[in-house]
């Protein structure tokens, strides 16, 4: 395949199918995307200490990270530099190496091969002949605790890559009364038989929730009020949300940036949404976060109101409600989503149970509101793989954009498919530009 | 605490347990929820050996608030995920009453549901563990909980009931 006919795949205000549907295309992808962005693999808090790992996937590639003995976080393929094995098979953990089942080649926590049967048995020393153990992602860097990796050893730097995206990851830590936020309350890992560009066109998408969500939005208007504090109300509220009328949708910010990342905002007032206002624990946390930053500083912090933040191709998250979305490719018409909760250190303990109430919800594998996202993901890679008709039309707000500040572009109205057509000109990028 | 089930409490509680995955694989989910209290839970915990609903995240867990949101949601012309609704069985056995306590009995059993939706049967396993009262109108169920074996897998959209 080569430059010219991927580049007439995706056009001003429309994208081919095959963009969603070739297996080729997709193994391109998973080089010339998923082999040389800033992915991000996980946070800090899940890593702690010295010796502590967790896997998961690079695009396809199965990774350990890990915290070293000397304290940083490295990344490791986890495949044995033996025979191929998978190396590590626990989710998380804290050891002092890794140790392959099938020969016992043993590797520390940065990779390093320290160990083998029968070292002897090797004309010149085995770690020579492999490159030294368990390859490691070529660059590893955090921002704000989130730790990142790509397995290209050029390429811009995590800095330049997040751009304006950056103020969303200080959303994220900032509203934590310790200035930290740790992973906690387990994740979901959902899945869909459809391509992973679906998940990240759509949670920016702002005409969808009337329509795909209609039938959570009918329930939840039909049920009764709950006393302030409830469980239920925060989920409830999210569902009443995705009914707001058009003008909010309208009216909400949606900027888009460098790379394919982009961001929603101003679409709710906390009054709307956050059951934790109404919770006592809210005064409480409050009055915690302004013992750090003052009356004014706490009032500035939690007067942001971003929802989801999508940094391309790896994630989306919701810095307000403590969310993370990371996005794994697995086959052109399969994907897995994890899902991941955190808790803002030195908040009580209340907010933390409203985020793990409102992660039940919008990310629980059996959520009235994500099952539909499901649906309609599965319906739309069906349709894609009709023949007879070849374009994807996204066409509204086109020609309408606006420059902003730090290099964003807005879209005129919050309902703008801005955001897709920029992950649609990333992509492209990445897949016609030299390595 | 664990008790052995006495036989005969075993079969009084063994119908009502029918009853409700027959309504469960016949669709009637109004007369289902009629089932619970009204302060009933109805859960299913993410992780293995979970041990609370509030500070670790769920599958499922309703309040009985949410519960009816649930419900309900199935009677709208576009809840998408049930266009077409799923046809299952419920298939219940290994019954036991292992704890009384005045009008509250918890009973375990094991669950196999058959699934079918869209080309694609699934089947489930799972641990379930009923928490009853007795009323003067039956049994009502006040905490249901449904361990899945697989509910750390990586798992496609759930919108049976279990």
């Amino acid at each position: 395949m080569n430059v010219q006919s991927i580049e007439a795949l995706v056009q001003a205000d429309r994208v081919h199918r095959s963009v969603y549907t070739d297996p080729a295309l997709f193994e391109l992808e998973m080089d010339r995307i998923f082999g040389r962005a800033w992915l991000l693999v996980g946070h800090e808090s899940q890593v702690r200490n010295p010796g502590d790992f967790f896997t998961t996937r690079m695009g396809r590639e199965p990774v350990i990270v890990t915290r070293h003995t000397d304290g940083s976080v490295r990344v490791l393929i986890n495949r044995c530099a033996h025979r191929g094995a998978r190396v590590c098979e626990t989710a998380a953990g804290s050891t002092s190496e890794f140790v392959c089942a099938y020969h016992g080649w043993t590797y520390g926590t940065d990779g390093r091969l320290c160990g083998l049967p029968l070292p002897q048995g090797y004309e010149r020393p085995a770690a020579e002949s492999v490159g030294g153990g368990l390859p490691p992602a070529a660059r590893v860097d955090t921002y704000r605790g989130f730790v990142f990796a790509s397995l290209a050893a050029h390429g811009p730097t995590l800095i330049e890559f997040l751009g304006p995206l950056r103020a969303s990851f200080d959303d994220f830590v900032e509203r934590a009364p310790a200035g930290e936020v740790e992973v906690a309350g387990g994740v979901f890992k959902h899945a869909y038989h459809g391509n992973w560009k679906l998940v990240l066109e759509n949670h920016n998408d702002t005409v969808h929730p009337a329509f795909v969500h209609a039938s959570s939005i009918w329930a939840a208007r039909e049920q009764r009020a709950a006393e302030g504090g409830a469980y239920s109300e925060i989920g409830v509220r999210q569902m009443l949300q995705n009914g707001a009328p058009w003008e909010v949708w309208e009216n909400a910010g949606l900027w888009v940036a460098g790379y394919g990342h982009s961001w929603m905002a101003d679409y709710h007032d906390d009054s709307r949404l956050v059951a934790a206002l109404d919770h006592p624990a809210f005064a409480e946390y409050r009055a915690a976060l302004e013992r750090r930053l003052g009356r004014e500083g706490a009032a500035r912090v939690l007067g942001e109101r971003r929802f989801n933040s999508i940094v391309y191709p790896s994630c989306s998250f919701m810095s307000q409600f403590r969310q993370l979305r990371i996005v794994h490719p697995i086959a052109v018409d399969r994907t897995v989503v994890y899902a991941y909760s955190f808790r803002l250190e030195g908040a009580p303990e209340g907010m933390f149970r409203d985020t793990i109430a409102f992660s039940n919800v919008v990310n629980g594998t059996g959520s009235p509101i994500l099952t539909d996202d499901l649906e309609v993901y599965e319906r739309t890679q069906t349709g894609l793989g009709v023949h007879r008709s070849d374009w994807v039309y996204l066409g509204r707000g086109h020609g309408g954009e606006v420059p902003d500040r730090d290099g964003a572009l807005r879209g005129r109205t919050g309902t703008s498919e801005i955001h897709i057509r920029n992950q649609l000109a990333a992509w492209l990028e990445y897949m016609t530009g030299e390595a | 605490m664990s008790v052995a089930t006495p036989v005969d409490l075993r079969t009084e509680v063994e119908p009502f347990l029918y009853r409700e995955a027959w309504l469960l694989d016949h669709g009637r989910f109004d007369e289902w929820l009629g089932l619970f209290t009204d302060d009933a839970t109805y859960w299913i915990p993410l992780q293995a050996n979970q041990t609370d609903p509030l500070t670790t995240s769920s599958i499922v867990y309703d309040d009985r608030r949410l519960l009816e949101v649930r419900v309900r949601q199935f009677q709208h012309p576009r809840a998408h995920a049930r266009m077409p609704a799923p046809r299952t069985v419920h298939q219940i056995s290994n019954v036991q009453v292992v704890q009384v306590e005045g009008d509250a009995l918890r009973v375990v059993s094991t669950l196999v549901l058959v699934e079918y939706r869209h080309e694609r049967q699934r089947v489930w396993g799972a641990l379930v563990e009923h928490g009853l009262r007795r009323t003067a109108a039956g049994f009502r169920i006040a905490a249901k909980r449904v361990d899945l074996v697989n509910s750390e897998a990586e798992l496609d959209g759930i919108v049976s009931i279990f």
